[in-house]
């Protein structure tokens, strides 16, 4: 057998003996994404290829599973190391090729093909890597969640020693000066929020990480606890130093089963090494962690709510007249961080909160994790600089419009957030940006729609999410919400009448004015921001009772072009109702009734040939 | 319906309760650990958590009807989950959920009448970027298309017939 020929970053320098004792490991993702994409699988069929093989004793190598990488869109990932090289929707079927390949040429067909046709080889050649800049997500990918080790020799846990031999206040003025502010979507400075917690004396403190992420369409902080859980520990832990606290929460969401896993896991683990429990790292502190399971309610990730739940209350927020840092769980000083905060706080430690304020704005230091989805050719978890511009995440990193339809808007900020049109695509994404243009930074989701998308459904379905999810407290949240999704299904369904439109946005200024909590006083904006930037599509809605995206069914109607239909057949297959005939070589069509204007034909039509008309009503 | 009842005894949940000390805080845990074994929350329940942790019973039921991890009625036996997340709403969530009523004469939140499935709709599992997503028990679904979607259900129709071959030939017998 001859010496590996596999290009290396380090050269083909390291030949001969070094060779023989290469080691190579093989990183197959098993995020949630990649799992459901069958990763697990590709894992085991690479383990079982790898001992068939024999490899060891040229190449030694190991197999890691690994958090998210984020790109889960083209799941399961497999990376060769130290080679890094990325194969993308690996099937258990390619293990064979990619063992072979360890001692030959990279395996084509399953690196990721450019916008140029080009296949790349290393990670950081792809277009939706290259321009990240890592911090939360540093670790993610690379390390085995389930493995403390792997993270100690990533610099792991040596941010909590430093902190340990810090002075409270130096530790605090470190957070201070990084200007970390809250990830979960207010915005908070972090190291304000300590400072205060440290000026209340109470019997004792506690430390919570919410995780209790409920924005649909954001996963970073599922993505975080999951694949880098002793991150998250470690950002934990220096923050009840930082206070004085001995115990600590991790409240997560009851559906994600993997995060609280591996929390649980690495909690154990950090017990038993004597780094967290009865003596921090041997500096005589105590801090004990426990993981708490939500109970599937949207309102808990507000803090007030949250604490409530933890004290096996119901998940209510409470008026903050006296804020939690004062008297939060059990009335005791208590200091919230969001997942992806505490994530910053190790890398802020080590290097320093002036490192971490180089990067972004003035206002809005360091990176933030985006979850970019929807209509978008690369979707997935990305973390670039504050003040980078929604252009370069949707189209220089997302590719651009999945199908290359026009762009209509960006959803930013979960349901609480504002839509955003084309003509502000250019705005810097950092807090306060966003929010003077009605929109917010939110938890980081951005879900990116298309011309197909319907402004006035999307605002009806936040609001429908957002009834469904108010805890029903306050007045204003209750009923404000009900009441406006009773109007916008209305205007959907074809019933909108003259002065709905000033109605809801009166509504809507009585809820932000009136609200008891953060959920109430947000959750106009999805109607407010569209109505803001979208106010003729709900005109045409009312006034032309038509649906301009051909979304609403009530009011589209479907056909199609026999001028451009190839008679394919994809739409038969995709049509719910069954009512689309035709035969090869003749056009085919829709039947005149039966349609329930789902629009699934459209969407599976490569050859764009359906058309959305407006329903007529006899 | 699915069979109720039958099979949960109070020493089944007095045996889960005792697990966690018997603090107010525990009250949620306890019955999503109950939620879990028996697929919903049985009448006893409350009594059972009230005597280990005192918490008054109406306190406890608000508790049950607050939080959606926990159900008073059974569910099915397997818990088709379909994300309406804003992803999957975009990718056509709302379209498999037509295609689950179609299939299985099931709306959110019910289940078929042979008690092998129940359907929730959810809003965000947190895979967009594999939308629409439908997770069954705890499997994973990325990408579902009106096509993909008799084969999913077919699959775990199988498996829980397979799981449940003598009884369900006994009924079929009777």
């Amino acid at each position: 057998m001859s010496a590996p020929t596999h290009p290396s970053p380090q050269g083909s320098k390291r030949s001969g003996e070094q060779a023989a004792v290469e080691q190579r490991t093989l990183l197959v993702c098993c995020g949630s994404g990649c799992l459901a994409t069958n990763a697990a699988a590709v894992a085991d069929a690479l383990a079982e290829q790898l001992a068939l093989s024999g490899f060891d004793a040229l190449v030694k190598t190991g197999i890691k599973r690994t958090g998210c990488n984020g790109f889960c869109e083209n799941g399961p990932i497999v990376k060769v190391m130290p080679d890094d090289i990325s194969y993308y929707k690996v099937k258990p079927k390619d293990a064979d090729a990619i063992v072979a390949s360890l001692q030959g040429e990279p395996v084509q067909r399953l690196l990721y093909r450019a916008d140029d046709g080009k296949r790349v080889l290393r990670h950081l050649e792809n277009p939706f890597y290259a321009p990240q800049q890592r911090i939360a997500l540093r670790h993610i990918g690379t390390i085995d969640p389930e493995s403390l080790e792997d993270y100690r020799a990533r610099d792991g846990y040596q941010a909590l020693e430093k902190a340990l031999s810090l002075s409270a206040d130096a530790l605090i003025s470190e957070v201070e000066a990084s200007g970390l502010r809250g990830r979960g979507g207010a915005g908070f400075p972090t190291g304000r929020k300590w400072r205060t917690a440290v000026g209340f004396e109470t019997a004792c403190s506690y430390v919570v990480c919410n995780g209790d992420e409920g924005d649909p369409g954001a996963f970073m902080d599922r993505s975080l606890l999951e694949g880098d859980p002793h991150g998250i520990l470690e950002g934990l832990a220096i923050a009840a130093v930082a206070i004085g606290a001995e115990r600590g929460f991790l409240y997560i969401r009851d559906e994600y089963r993997l995060a609280q896993q591996n929390i649980t896991k690495a909690i154990a683990q950090t017990e038993a090494a004597g780094l967290l429990g009865d003596d921090i790292m041997g500096s005589g502190r105590k801090l004990h962690l426990e993981v708490v399971r939500g109970g599937g309610a949207f309102v808990c990730g507000e803090s007030t709510a949250l604490m409530a739940s933890i004290e096996g209350r119901l998940g209510e927020p409470r008026a903050k007249y006296v804020r939690s840092v004062q008297r939060g769980l059990w009335d005791q000083s208590t200091v919230l961080n969001n997942v992806e905060t505490l994530a910053n706080i190790p890398w802020i430690i080590l290097h320093g909160g002036a490192a971490f304020a180089a990067t972004g704005t003035e206002g809005s230091s360091g990176a933030k994790v985006f979850s970019l989805v929807g209509k978008i050719k690369r979707s997935g978890l990305v973390e670039v600089p504050m003040g980078s511009t929604l252009r370069h995440l949707i189209f220089d990193i997302g590719g651009g419009i999945k199908g290359s339809r026009p762009f209509k808007a960006v959803q930013t900020g979960g349901p609480s957030g504002g839509c955003i049109p084309e003509n502000l695509l250019d705005l810097s994404v950092d807090f306060d940006t966003l929010t003077a243009n009605g929109a917010m930074m939110g938890s980081g989701g951005m879900i990116v729609m298309d011309d197909h998308d319907c402004m006035v459904e999307v605002a009806r379905y936040y609001t429908n999410f957002l009834a469904e999810e108010s805890c029903g407290k306050c007045t204003p949240c209750r009923e404000g919400l009900r009441h406006m999704l009773r109007i916008l299904t209305d205007i959907t369904e074809g019933r909108g009448q003259a002065g709905d439109l000033e109605l809801l946005e009166q509504m809507g200024t009585t809820m932000r004015e009136n609200s008891l909590c953060a959920l109430g006083k947000s959750a106009p904006n999805p109607v407010l921001s569209t109505l803001r930037f979208f106010r003729d599509e709900y005109q045409a809605h009312i006034h032309d009772k038509t649906c301009p995206a051909g979304v609403c069914p009530a009011l589209t109607a479907f056909s199609i072009d026999a001028a451009v239909c190839t008679s394919c057949g994809a739409c038969v297959k995709a049509c719910p109702a069954g009512i689309i005939s035709g035969s090869k070589g003749a056009p085919y069509r829709i039947a005149a009734s039966g349609c329930i204007a789902c629009g699934s034909c459209r969407e599976v039509c490569r050859f764009d040939a359906v058309r959305a008309e407006r329903k007529l009503h006899t | 319906m699915p069979e109720p009842e039958k099979n949960v005894t109070v020493q089944d949940i007095e045996a889960i309760a005792r697990k966690y000390p018997a603090e107010k805080r525990f009250a949620l845990a306890i019955m999503q650990d109950v939620q879990r074994e028996f697929s919903y929350l049985p009448q006893p329940v409350f009594e059972v958590i009230h005597r280990h942790i005192g918490t008054p019973v109406a306190h406890l039921y608000a508790l049950a009807t607050f939080y959606k991890a926990l159900s008073l009625k059974p569910k099915g036996q397997n818990v088709i989950k379909l994300c309406d997340g804003t992803a999957c709403h975009m990718r056509g969530a709302s379209n498999l959920s037509k295609g689950i009523r179609a299939a299985l004469d099931i709306e959110p939140g019910e289940s078929s009448a042979d008690g092998l499935f129940s359907l929730e709709l959810v809003n965000c599992v947190g895979s967009c970027a594999l939308a629409p997503v439908m997770v069954i028990n705890e499997t994973y679904y990325g990408k579902v298309t009106m096509e993909s979607l008799p084969a999913i259900i077919a699959e775990h129709r199988r498996a829980s017939c397979e799981d449940t071959a003598a009884s369900c030939e006994t009924e079929v017998v009777a």
